[in-house]
């Protein structure tokens, strides 16, 4: 059975193989096909494991060697527990959607074996990302599903912007990755092991750790994990990921990738737990974060791009749920995310390829008579999103807004930003739904529904947004017991309730109505198309363009920070360089300066000889009878 | 004459002279299935080599040479040495093969290369401190020359620049020789040049030139000479200009050889022969590296030239290892051997790749390139490859190297490592700003859209590569597993405990019967 567990790894990236290195088929079909077959294998073990998994209640394990160095010994250890298991669930069943949705979006392409091996390659590195037992074996897929992101994002690379979004993607997620490891290190300093189970075991036993250094262990690990997830301040290259296809926008840059970071923190909550400071950091920068994202969402036009900070808001909340120590919680809304955020990216995607690669919403709208099935999952996603009930994303944003009041490190304020934001997030998904869905067509395109390659996936997303939720009831409702929760209990810490002003029931009443609110407030605005919206933009025109230019962040990161760079390098490389050159070579330059003037003598004229040897003579005599003449 | 490491220096002088008797055309496929069978011996070496053996040297060869001073032709491999031998052994005919196109006095060039290889086999497994001078020196002569008459269009100025500069620091080393090797003679009355014997010197500590001691000056005399050769900052000068004056199958030797020449003279000499002036200086040394590996990383990103590009991330690379052996730890001790290894493949490949692309467009400005991926697939493929092996992507072998260094470094250093680690963000920078400029992006130039993809010839040699890159980021256990106990020990003699380790290593003397210190 443990050998299974590298099968998870090896068949994708045996997919990934076959179609990059030998078969480069040309036809959409043949390497969909495989791509597709092998992440469709990958979740039936998957499943299979998971039955096994509740069978017996035990994780399996299995390990093979990596490396060893002095008293340092890592394996190649794979463990598949709870956390595992929902991870590599939503990884390889979402994954495989959207394999399948790729075929048909892709169907047009001239080199589609590359795109399909970039994406097993992917899938093989997340799922090692989940299953490694250590933090370097995690960091291997960390870093593998950071490059498949590069190559995918700049798929297209005969644009160079799309070449340089994958590049911008991939220095930013190094600067994490530079934590990352710094955090690695420090937890072996600590623990003298780099397994999650032994490091558990010992910050629960030992006492001869340093409080400080777990700590910096934990902000280090976060930072990386900010990069990996898009957070303040290493968020800016997750909207320019979008210049990737569609389908890679769903898997990648909302249903898994981006969530690597929510699950390194997850992993590692035994040194979150004993790192209060760290841990509320965290909730302020998710909070922040997901205000700070909700409020460019409001004014963006590109389709994809509105998506893009919605995932930076959402992954902001479950930075939220993490910080205030509510894992399980963070985890449930990483699973609901990824149906309802997975299925707003495809039908996006559905919409984009309909409309011959139209991505403005303000150049779509009355869709809903051409895209029939399309509207109709997309309205589940978006009352998901909104957090109306029953809807998945209600119970699992429920969820992170309660215990960011009611547990021990919540607080009010941090309440307050999580549901602003999500109050702003209800708000732009209506607008977002509207634009496209209502009102006139405003384009040029001719409009039309996709194959049933491209709806299908959508349908099987839009059940896992409906009904989702509905496995993590909250204990308030006394209607299903949470059995999310006790599933991930034996992985995860809980936290205890503390008494806030509001009970479970109450913060879901306010949740309730804050969604209703934002709803409809974007319905009087946006439920006559673009006209009143665009006299509220006149009307605050500066405000409006703060948030259309995305608080500027790009523009301030590239002055302060690339163009310093650049200007470091140059002078590095210019004068510097330079200079240590002519100081290197100052003795030979010597040397030669030296014989090139002593060779002036060496004329080679035999009268010239002479008189130097007469003059010679002549101050030899002096000096030989200078004592005799004075 | 059943002694293998003789044959790896024997072998490739042999075979020089029959190069020379023979025809162009025959005397290349004769100097490439030399070199594989020195690799295949390289490899019978590897078999053989005993783990656990614990007492320094293996497959010892001892010829008495000049026998009134005690100097001998002496051999041996140990843990520091074998994966050195494997590289130089293994980049050999893929240098080889790399000239295969070259038709200038290809018969000279072929005997340089085979003379090199001996001379480098000779560096790596001398034991005698005077043979080692010889071959160190030794591989000069064919480098400049393959550098000056093979090269590009400034190949003298690079050829003597190479020359002077590293000579000079040689030099001071032959003094610092003489006076170990007379030192000795002072102390235990018998002469020898036995380098593990020569560590038994006992330093006065009296200074006795501006305030620094023998054994100071000692170390700063060899330090200075592996220091250039490393290239350390800011002995780095001569390297871009060496590096992108050669021709191909000399760029490739001398990034994946001979700078680790460097570095393997630093953890055999400095290290073990002068151990408190090691403990004194190596702060400093460090801090070098440490510059090295930032401005290294910063000059290669402002690099037009895609060769100085991939020398100036060498200085970036290399100031890691440099990193890992002043930390003297045992993670980064192995990690530093193992990145010698693996730099040797990945900056090999990467000067593979741009000589395949020089040979098609004859040019090497970054700016003439761009959008290749869709032209050539293949190449693409490789490059991206190789520059995720530079630039440490996990998996492949780069990352296991960086790692341990990292990871040893910080358990002695924390500091150090951190620095270091932004070395990782700044790889990932030039790196990827090269494989934008070469492949990515629209085909501007039309001469672009004309050009081959990589021949069976060329695709062979990057396969090669491209399997021991993964194959050393997946299972590098397979050499850290060999030459771990030989580390173990080097470590613990090193790791300032000299009188624990004495424990561990039965004395030298004994073992070899070689004329030891007579307390």
């Amino acid at each position: 059975m443990q050998v299974v567990l590298f099968g998870l790894i090896l068949i994708p990236l045996l997919g990934a193989i076959l179609n990059g290195l030998v078969l480069r088929s040309k036809h959409t079909r043949v390497a969909g096909g495989i791509a597709t077959a092998c992440s469709a294998a990958c979740f039936l073990l998957a499943l299979s494991l998971s039955l096994n998994y509740f069978e017996t209640g035990t994780p399996l394990s299995a390990a093979l060697p990596w490396m060893s160095a002095g008293p340092f010994v890592l394996n190649w250890g794979l463990r598949f527990d709870a956390l595992t298991l929902v991870m590599t669930l939503v990884i390889t069943g979402i994954g495989t959607l959207i394999h399948l949705f790729s075929i048909g979006y892709m169907d047009e392409e001239k080199s589609p074996y590359r795109y399909f091996a970039y994406l097993n390659l992917f899938l093989s590195a997340m799922l090692l990302l989940v299953l490694g037992d250590s933090l370097p074996v995690l960091f291997v897929g960390w870093e593998g599903v950071g490059l498949c992101s590069y190559l995918l994002i700049g798929y297209w690379y005969e644009d160079i912007d799309k070449a340089n979004a994958g590049m911008k993607a991939f220095v930013m997620n190094r600067i994490g990755d530079a934590a990352f490891l710094l955090g690695v290190f420090i937890c072996y300093q600590q623990f003298k092991s780099v397994t999650f189970t032994e490091m558990a075991h010992l910050t629960a036993t030992s006492n001869s750790l340093s409080v400080w250094w777990l700590e910096m262990a934990a902000l280090c690990l976060f930072v990386g994990a900010t990069g990996k997830s898009a957070q303040i301040p290493l968020f800016t290259w997750l909207p320019d990921a979008m210049a990737g296809p569609t389908p890679v926008s769903a898997l990648i840059h909302a249903a898994t990738m981006v969530t690597a970071g929510i699950y390194l923190v997850a992993r590692t909550a035994f040194l979150f737990q004993v790192s209060p400071d760290v841990s509320q950091w965290m909730a302020y920068t998710g909070a922040f974060t997901a205000l700070f994202a909700a409020t460019i969402a409001l004014v963006q036009k590109d389709i994809k791009k509105i998506l893009a900070y919605s995932t930076v808001s959402q992954l902001g909340l479950m930075f939220v749920a993490l910080g205030v120590g509510a894992y399980s919680a963070a985890l449930f809304h990483v699973m609901t995310h990824a149906f309802f955020k997975a299925l707003l990216f495809l039908a996006a995607g559905a919409i984009i390829h309909g409309l011959h690669g139209e991505q403005d919403i303000f150049k779509m709208g009355g869709l809903r008579k051409h895209f029939p099935l399309t509207f109709l999952f997309s309205s589940i996603a978006v009352a998901a999103i909104c957090g109306l009930p029953p809807f998945s994303g209600f119970f699992s944003k429920d969820a992170i807004l309660f215990a960011a009041l009611a547990s021990p490190t919540g607080d009010v304020l941090l309440w307050g930003v999580a549901s602003l934001a999500s109050l702003l997030t209800a708000f732009y998904m209506t607008r977002f739904y509207l634009l496209i869905f209502f009102g006139d067509y405003r384009g040029e395109a001719h409009p039309h529904e996709g194959s049933a390659l491209l709806w299908i996936p959508l349908a099987v997303l839009a059940v896992g947004s409906a009904f989702a939720g509905l496995v993590g009831m909250p204990h308030g409702l006394h209607m299903l017991p949470d059995y999310f929760g006790q599933l991930l209990s034996p992985v995860l810490p809980a936290w205890q309730e503390t008494h806030a002003f509001l009970g479970e029931i109450g913060a879901m009443s306010v949740a309730v109505a804050v969604a209703a609110l934002g709803i409809g407030t974007a319905f009087v605005i946006y439920r006559k198309g673009t006209g009143t919206g665009e006299k509220l933009a006149r009307a605050f025109s500066p405000l409006y363009k703060l948030l259309l230019g995305k608080w500027y962040i790009d523009e301030l990161y590239e002055l302060t920070i690339v163009l310093p760079f650049k200007a470091l390098c140059r002078f590095s490389s210019r004068i510097i360089d330079r200079a240590i050159d002519v100081t290197v070579l100052f003795p030979a330059r010597l040397a030669r300066v030296g014989g090139t003037a002593l060779s002036l003598v060496q004329v080679g004229a035999v009268q010239v000889h002479l008189w130097i040897m007469v003059l010679g003579g002549l101050v030899l005599l002096w000096w030989a009878l200078r004592g005799l003449v004075v | 004459m059943d002694n293998l490491l003789l044959w790896t220096i024997l072998l490739p002088l042999l075979t020089a002279v029959v190069c020379a008797l023979l025809p162009v055309k025959v005397s290349k496929i004769v100097a490439v299935a030399s070199t594989v069978v020195g690799l295949l011996l390289a490899c019978l070496i590897y078999e053989r080599f005993i783990p656990e053996a614990l007492n320094g040297f293996q497959m010892v060869l001892r010829v008495p040479w000049i026998t009134r001073y005690q100097i001998n032709f002496a051999l041996g491999v140990d843990g520091l040495s074998l994966p050195l031998l494997l590289l130089s052994k293994f980049i050999m005919p893929i240098a080889l093969l790399a000239s295969w196109g070259i038709t200038n006095h290809a018969r000279v060039l072929t005997i340089c290369f085979l003379v090199l290889d001996a001379a480098m086999a000779g560096t790596f497994l001398a034991t005698d401190i005077f043979l080692f001078y010889i071959f160190w020196e030794f591989v000069l002569i064919p480098m400049i020359l393959i550098i000056g008459v093979w090269g590009s269009s400034e190949r003298i100025y690079a050829a003597l620049k190479f020359f002077l500069v590293t000579f000079a620091g040689s030099l001071l080393m032959l003094v610092a020789i003489f006076w170990l090797y007379t030192s000795y003679h002072a102390q235990f009355g018998t002469y020898t040049a036995d380098i593990a014997s020569l560590g038994y010197i006992k330093f006065s500590t009296d200074p006795v030139l501006w305030g620094l001691t023998a054994q100071e000056w000692v170390f700063l005399a060899f330090a200075l000479a592996f220091c250039i050769k490393v290239p350390l900052f800011p002995l780095h000068t001569w390297l871009p200009d060496a590096h992108t004056q050669a021709p191909t199958g000399g760029s490739i030797i001398l990034a994946a050889v001979l700078l680790k020449m460097g570095t393997y003279g630093l953890l055999r000499f400095c290290v073990p022969l002068t151990p408190d002036a090691f403990a004194r200086f190596s702060p400093i040394i460090a801090v070098l590296g440490l510059v090295g590996i930032v401005y290294g990383a910063w000059v290669a990103f402002q690099q037009e030239d895609a060769k100085r590009m991939v020398a100036y991330s060498s200085v970036s690379h290399l100031g890691f290892i440099v990193v890992g052996i002043c930390a003297l730890s045992p993670e980064a001790l192995s990690g530093a051997v193992l990145q010698m290894v693996n730099h040797g493949l990945s900056t090999g490949g990467l000067f593979l790749l741009v000589g395949i692309l020089y040979d098609r467009r004859h040019t090497r400005k970054l700016s003439e390139f761009g959008g290749l991926a869709k032209v050539i697939p293949w190449y693409a493929f490789f490059l991206v490859l190789i520059s995720c092996s530079s630039m440490g992507v996990p998996g492949l072998n780069g990352f296991v190297g960086e790692f341990l260094i990292l990871l040893g470094t910080f358990q002695t250093h924390p500091l150090w490592a951190t620095v270091a680690v932004s070395g990782v963000v700044f790889a990932a920078v030039y790196t990827l700003v090269m494989l934008r400029a070469v492949i990515w992006g629209p085909v501007k130039n039309e001469e672009n859209l004309s050009v081959k993809d990589i021949n069976p010839r060329e695709a062979f040699l990057l396969g090669v590569l491209s399997l021991f890159i993964v194959w050393l980021g997946v299972a590098p256990q397979s050499l850290l597993g060999k030459i771990k106990p030989s580390l173990d020990v080097y470590w613990s003699q090193n790791s300032g405990n000299r009188e624990t380790a004495s424990v561990i290593l039965p004395p030298r003397d004994s073992v070899e019967g070689e004329a030891g210190p007579r307390e």
